[in-house]
């Protein structure tokens, strides 16, 4: 593995490595040095919780961090293509870690620089950190991938998380509830794409009788710039909010997961029972970044 | 005789079978040279398409890699290669599996409209004439592509 761009690219095995690699640093970080080693943090848009786990799993290991939030200040601004950029990042570090609002962004710079690239998201294609996070956060909370039942909850029209879990979890013989307004439904080329690999689904737009049957709730925040017209946001906004009182059904194993930042998706008071599991998925992160890190350093035997 | 509402040529190639309409899209992909004699024929009767337009080129014998990047405005033309007034090979045109800096990316949100770089397109499938970008991975059909 010389980048990591796409979910697309990754084998089942090299998830599975990936995934016991996370496990064994959570237990024990001294097994991999970074000393010496620089990423540089490429985020030409804000994200704190991304960029800011990156820089803890790096640090960690006993790495460096150099890098830009965004684009003000910076050669960008004077005009530098990303590929100039990117060039000269990668004369500073050994490995760049980058999100970009334009899809792609992170495939062209893998091909410019002789140095790893992480993609943290490019725009509304693809951000494999955050599934290989998920799917760490799955197989921790519940022993293991397969056979699981899960609800993905929310905007699973545009939600590129949802899309790229439900890719992710697809050899793992998983029963996805889909669970949605229905101007959010999961996109018709995923569905038969799931269908073709035999994956079993339900589409659902309200989410009280399945909370019984599933093992992970994954809930997803209904974002206000996705809808052209304010009526129709104000309507379908509150469709699913998670409180405990709506978790009492809930099997004893069952996790909420959510990507964050949460809104008002998830009351506060869910936060105390055992279902909460959404601040170990932030936690989560920082693992398997470090994964990720010491693979594409070389540094994972 | 109607076959010959355009010069036979002695030497070159001919594609017959391009849509009506579109034989200037295909000129601008092929890009003829200076010396070559080109003739054009727009509007012809055809069986198969009603309509259809036409290419001579006098002097030039087109390589399959060039026949190919016409693929997807001209999905059914044929090709022949003309030596001394005979049909020397005939070819239809196949869409390649990799098409690199030929058709920009619909995708207004996709690096290769914003960076001063060559698209890249890889066949997904070619019974619906699916491309997929190398960049942004969305799946287009042919006919959404516009030609750079």
């Amino acid at each position: 593995m010389k980048h990591l761009i796409s979910m697309r690219d990754l084998s089942a095995d090299k998830i599975l490595q990936l995934l016991q690699l996370a496990e064994r640093l959570e237990k024990d970080p001294s097994q991999i040095d970074l000393s010496r080693r620089v990423m540089a943090a490429m985020f030409y848009e804000a994200s704190t919780r991304t960029r800011m786990s990156f820089e803890s799993a790096m640090k960690r290991l006993g790495g460096e961090v150099i890098g830009m939030v965004g684009t003000s200040g910076t050669s960008v601004e004077k005009g530098e293509t990303l590929a100039d950029t990117a060039k000269i990042m990668a004369r500073y570090s050994d490995i760049i870690v980058m999100r970009h609002p334009m899809e792609g962004a992170a495939r062209y710079v893998s091909e410019q620089v002789g140095i790893p690239v992480v993609n943290a998201g490019d725009g509304a294609n693809q951000h494999p950190t955050q599934s290989l996070l998920d799917l760490y956060t799955i197989i921790k909370s519940q022993g293991t991938l397969e056979g699981l039942k899960l609800a993905l909850v929310g905007d699973l029209k545009y939600g590129r998380t949802v899309h790229s879990l439900a890719y992710a979890l697809a050899p793992f013989n998983p029963t996805f509830y889909f669970v949605s307004p229905k101007s959010l439904r999961m996109p018709a080329h995923i569905l038969s794409d799931l269908t073709q690999k035999g994956v079993g689904f339900k589409e659902k737009t309200t989410i009280e009788n399945i909370i019984p049957d599933i093992d992970i709730m994954y809930v997803t925040r209904i974002q206000r710039e996705r809808f052209p017209d304010r009526e129709e946001y104000e309507k379908v906004k509150n469709a699913y909010i998670i409180t405990a009182k709506l978790l009492r059904k809930a099997k004893d194993n069952m996790k909420v997961l959510h990507p964050l930042p949460r809104v008002n998706e998830i009351t506060t008071d869910v936060d105390s029972t055992k279902y909460a599991y959404y601040f170990d998925q932030a936690e989560n992160g920082v693992y398997m970044r470090q994964a990720i890190l010491a693979t594409l350093l070389g540094e994972a035997e | 005789m109607k076959e010959l509402k355009v010069d036979p040529i002695k030497n070159g190639t001919v594609i017959d079978h391009i849509p009506a309409g579109r034989v200037q899209r295909v000129l601008a992909i092929l890009k003829p040279r200076e010396t070559d004699i080109v003739m054009m024929g727009m509007n012809f009767s055809s069986k198969a398409m009603k309509k259809k337009d036409i290419i001579k080129i006098e002097g030039r014998e087109l390589t399959q890699n060039e026949v190919n990047s016409i693929a997807l405005i001209a999905p059914a033309a044929k090709v022949s290669i003309i030596r001394d007034f005979k049909v020397a090979q005939k070819s239809r045109v196949e869409i390649p599996e990799r098409i690199e800096g030929l058709v920009a990316c619909p995708n207004p949100k996709c690096i290769t409209n914003a960076e001063p770089m060559m698209t890249i397109f890889n066949l997904e499938d070619s019974s619906t004439r699916d491309l997929a970008c190398q960049y942004c991975e969305r799946v287009f059909t042919a006919d959404e592509m516009t030609h750079i």
